[in-house]
């Protein structure tokens, strides 16, 4: 097309959900399309359904040229879907052309040409302003005419004179042995190819939609399952999402205030995703009702899937442990739908949850158990649908809780394939010991989240669920919190040590400062008597001196021997003279 | 095999598309045709697609030319430029080897 840019293929949305993500927006804007899978594959009904898209959501008008079917045929088939058909024909917006071609009615006398059905094609097209046509199911003129010769090139003129009117087609083929179509009209329509496939396992079928080709655009390469539901076909793609939904770090309570202090400041994540797992009758099924009632609670509306029991049954076994569901559901802002999983197919199970999502928009949703699912399909269905269920409730930012009843202690494959998927994986079970059968809970994985490592005990109340500590055994079962009263205890013990020490050194401090007090008093005290001594030598010898003095006299005046020192002769003097 | 009268009379329309080879063939094929086998006793239209649209669309032609047999009953249809005589006379009830120049030849 002039109008397109390099590189970029102009598209036209089918308006079909999930296929125009398959296709990177829609088919090739102005090319043909084969659409081609076994009888009964839903080709027909693809196909009516990209030109009533086109007709009510873009505005193009379409043909719809029956080979098949009669209009009238056609019309009624479609109608269950809610197509109205004969307001579209009567608003000139669509024309639905029945070209019978039942065999043997023709008689080839020579050479010829499609030019009717061209000209036939190309006045419905301007009678309505044609942007879309399908041709449903152009091979049955291989029925008509016997010579295929003329017929191939026919159809290769008709494709390409579709091509030049700018007209987005539909052509719909019947899947043959070995090739796509029956006659291989395929070489013809070389652009964008869908095919279709209906197969059925364990008594489940399932319809899915493969892209074989597309040429100039990504697309994407996977079989997706696709349904033909009460609003027309909707195809599912695993991974449309691409993780990029929005995350948000705002917390969701549980409804059990020490579960939510387990998961740290305050619950789960808005959107993220809960695994409870445990065996049977390990209140599982309970957690998941008061995660409800607390949401309840806040004033918002939540939606639980119970594959086991009746709404009814929930409600009464629910209250005898003082969790009130009814006035929720009076209330409008809690919904139950209870089926056995085997009543719908997988994919049919993941639409019905998917429309249910949309038109209640819950913020959460419960899944009890999601182990029966297993029943439905094999671990790897069960895990692809799971994992389209999980991203489809992310996009939305819906918080989901599934449980998962496990027979054994060993998780199963499914719950394996589940963890990976789940945001926070929580595990209850039973311990037996003493002669009781208790149960207990932990949280195994919490991504994002400091949460704890204990293991709690998990006690049914007549209200609701408690969580209490659990008792440490001599077996040293709960090595977590052992260590921690141990951690504790050496922890004080190292705290004493580090304060006596400290004492210690205060009280050397104090008596370092009292001995130097002390010395310094003993100095003072020394020094003291050592002045008082000076003191008195000073005055002593000033009067031994008056006395040599005075004895030198007297010793002269008797005539004494003067060659003796003075102090001998002073202490001799002292001895003698005595006093 | 001696029709009745009235059910004898051919009511034949031969649509073509435009002017072209095949066109001009048809025609001349199916004028020759009816000269020789039903003198006096069809009545032949030729319908151009291109010039009565509205006429292709109510009488489901697909091909061109197509030839229909409206009476006798039953309705026929017959598709190419009616090259091949002998299918072309079969097709329309018609005796295949009149004078018999096959056996001659």
């Amino acid at each position: 097309m002039i109008s397109a840019r390099m590189g970029e293929l102009p598209k036209a949305p089918t308006g079909i959900s999930g296929l125009d993500e398959v296709t990177g927006g829609g088919l090739p804007r102005g090319r043909p399309t084969l659409v081609c899978g076994p009888a009964g594959c839903g080709k027909t009904l693809l196909a009516m359904e990209f030109l009533v898209r086109g007709i009510t959501e873009f505005d193009e008008p379409g043909v719809f040229v029956a080979f098949e079917e009669s209009a009238a045929d056609l019309v009624a088939n479609v109608a269950s879907l809610g197509f109205d058909l004969a307001r579209y024909e009567a608003d000139g917006q669509l024309i639905v052309d029945h070209i019978s071609v039942a065999g043997g009615e023709l008689e080839e006398t020579g050479d010829w040409d499609l030019d009717g059905l061209l000209l036939r094609l190309g006045a419905a097209i301007d009678t309505v302003g044609a942007k879309r046509v399908v041709l449903d199911t152009i091979e049955t003129l291989f029925g008509a005419f016997s010579n295929t010769a003329v017929l191939r090139a026919e159809l290769r003129r008709l494709f390409g004179w579709l091509k030049d009117r700018g007209v987005t087609a539909v052509i719909t083929g019947e899947r043959g042995d070995g090739s796509l179509t029956r006659y291989g009209i395929e070489e013809y329509v070389s652009d964008c190819v869908i095919v279709l496939d209906h197969r059925v396992t364990e008594q489940t079928s399932t319809r899915r939609l493969r892209i074989l080709k597309y040429r100039g655009s990504l697309h994407g390469t996977n079989e997706y399952p696709f349904l033909i539901g009460e609003s027309g076909v909707s195809v599912l793609p695993v991974t449309s999402h691409g993780l990029r939904h929005d995350v948000s770090s705002e917390r969701v309570s549980t409804g059990v205030d020490r579960l939510d202090a387990m998961l740290g400041d305050g619950g789960v994540y808005k959107g993220s995703t809960v695994l409870v797992t445990g065996t049977a009758g390990t209140g599982k099924s309970t957690l998941a009702a008061q995660f409800c009632d607390a949401t309840c609670r806040r004033g918002e509306r939540a939606l639980y899937f119970a594959f086991e029991e009746s709404q009814a049954e929930i409600i009464r076994n629910m209250s005898s442990v003082g969790i009130h569901l009814k006035p929720w559901v009076d209330a409008g802002l809690l919904q139950f739908h209870c089926f056995r999983p085997s009543l719908l197919g997988l994919e049919a199970h993941l639409f019905a949850m998917q429309k249910s999502v949309g038109e209640f928009d819950p913020s959460v949703v419960v899944k009890d158990p999601v182990s029966d699912l297993l029943r439905v399909g094999s671990d790897a269905d069960v895990s692809a649908m799971l994992t389209r269920q999980v991203d489809f409730l992310k996009t939305r930012g819906v918080t989901a809780l599934f449980t998962s009843l496990n027979s054994a202690v060993q998780p199963t494959m499914a719950d394996q394939h589940i963890a990976s998927l789940v945001d926070t994986w929580i595990l209850v079970k039973t311990m037996e010991g003493n002669g009781e059968h208790n149960r207990v809970v932990y949280v195994l994985k919490s991504r994002g989240m400091a949460h704890s490592n204990q293991i709690r005990e998990f006690l049914l109340t007549g209200q609701g669920i408690e969580l209490a500590d659990v008792y440490v055994g001599p077996q040293g079962v709960l090595t977590g919190s052992a260590r921690q009263a141990q951690e504790a205890q050496e922890l004080s013990d190292g705290t004493a040590r580090l304060e006596d020490l400290a004492q210690r050194r205060v009280n050397l401090e104090r008596r370092r400062e009292g001995v130097e007090a002390q010395t310094a008093a003993l100095w003072r005290e020394f020094e003291d008597e050592a002045d008082s001594v000076r003191r008195l030598l000073s005055h002593d010898s000033t009067g031994v001196d008056d006395r040599a003095g005075q004895r030198a006299e007297q010793g002269r005046l008797r005539r004494a021997d003067v060659a003796e020192p003075a102090y001998a002769a002073h202490g001799r003097d002292s001895d003698v003279g005595g006093s | 095999m001696s029709p009745a009268p009235g059910e004898d009379r051919y009511e034949l329309t031969l649509f073509v598309s435009g002017a072209s080879d095949l066109s001009a063939r048809a025609i001349a094929n199916a004028r020759q045709l009816c000269e020789s086998h039903l003198h006096g006793r069809y009545h032949l239209a030729v319908v151009d697609v291109h010039e009565d649209p509205a006429a292709v669309l109510s009488s489901q032609v697909l091909a061109a030319p197509t030839l229909i047999k409206h009476r006798p009953l039953p309705v026929r249809r017959l598709v190419g430029d009616l090259s091949h005589t002998d299918k072309v006379l079969l097709a329309l009830d018609l005796p295949v080897a009149t004078p018999a120049p096959r056996a001659v030849g």
